[in-house]
């Protein structure tokens, strides 16, 4: 499966469009993560456990998003674009979405 | 009175003392980032990162994936304060440009380290997303962090001696 976030596939031409694929995930931050956070507050600096965690989710909404470009005969999914909202208190969505297509 | 004298310690000591390591952590972190950016910039500074869809025309594209760097960075306790003082007056919140600089070049640095592992050696159409983690503390009012993401297309490059 070849993803990317351009229109089209550096050096390969379409040939057929499936329609918008998404992948989605919400999640919602474990306890000691938080408290972590919390004190990581107080001094400054990155936040490593949120960083690994949203990078964990992101990648599952892209995988999703993936697996059902596959299972419409896609073997590509272009302009891919994603989006973070938090919706709900301590928990977060991460949603990707792209157009997939049949590259030759 | 005793019993005062300690109440008025912790109330005003506390958030005190949390300015004072909010203040000496802080810069020290900020520093020692500010310069592991400086010197990873340079090391990186080779790597062709465009923010327009199309790769150069001269670049033979063997091979192409999305890559991704993120980064979630927060303030520290003196910082924040100083951020809430601006609040009052209004103008530049300098606290916060700088937490999200260093955050943005952070995460286009992790970007392109990712495209190198991985063996590419170009990245086109990158953008930046910027969003605000709520904390669980306070109705979701305050902030736990800012996290901002950087992706792009990575592409493998048939004779990336001359990009």
């Amino acid at each position: 499966m070849i993803l990317s976030n351009t229109e089209d596939v550096p050096g390969r031409t379409i040939r057929e469009f499936y329609g918008v694929v998404t992948g989605s995930t919400v999640r919602a931050k474990h306890i000691g993560r938080d408290l972590m956070a919390g004190l990581k507050n107080l001094v400054g600096g990155e936040l490593k456990g949120y960083t690994e965690l949203l990078q964990e989710a992101r990648q599952e909404a892209m995988d999703r998003m993936a697996e059902q470009a596959q299972a419409i005969g896609a073997n590509a999914v272009v302009n891919i674009r994603f989006s973070t909202s938090s919706v709900a208190q301590g928990a977060a969505e991460l949603f990707a979405y792209g157009t997939a297509v049949r590259v030759e | 009175m005793d019993q005062e004298l300690v109440r008025l310690a912790i109330n005003l000591g506390l958030p005190l003392l949390l300015l004072v390591l909010g203040y000496f952590t802080g810069t020290a972190f900020e520093h020692t980032h500010y310069r592991s950016i400086r010197l990873r910039e340079r090391r990186w500074r080779r790597m062709p990162t465009l923010s327009f869809p199309r790769p150069l025309p001269q670049w033979q594209v063997q091979d192409t994936a999305m890559v991704t760097g993120s980064v979630v960075i927060s303030l520290d306790y003196f910082k924040r304060f100083l951020a809430g003082l601006r609040g009052l007056v209004g103008g530049r919140v300098k606290s916060y440009e700088s937490l999200l600089d260093r955050a943005r070049r952070e995460a286009i640095l992790r970007m392109k380290e990712s495209a190198h592992t991985a063996g590419f050696h170009a990245v086109v159409n990158l953008r930046l997303e910027t969003s605000r983690l709520a904390s669980s503390g306070r109705k979701g009012k305050g902030t736990a962090g800012v996290e901002i993401l950087a992706f792009g297309t990575a592409l493998k490059i048939a004779d990336p001696a001359r990009p």
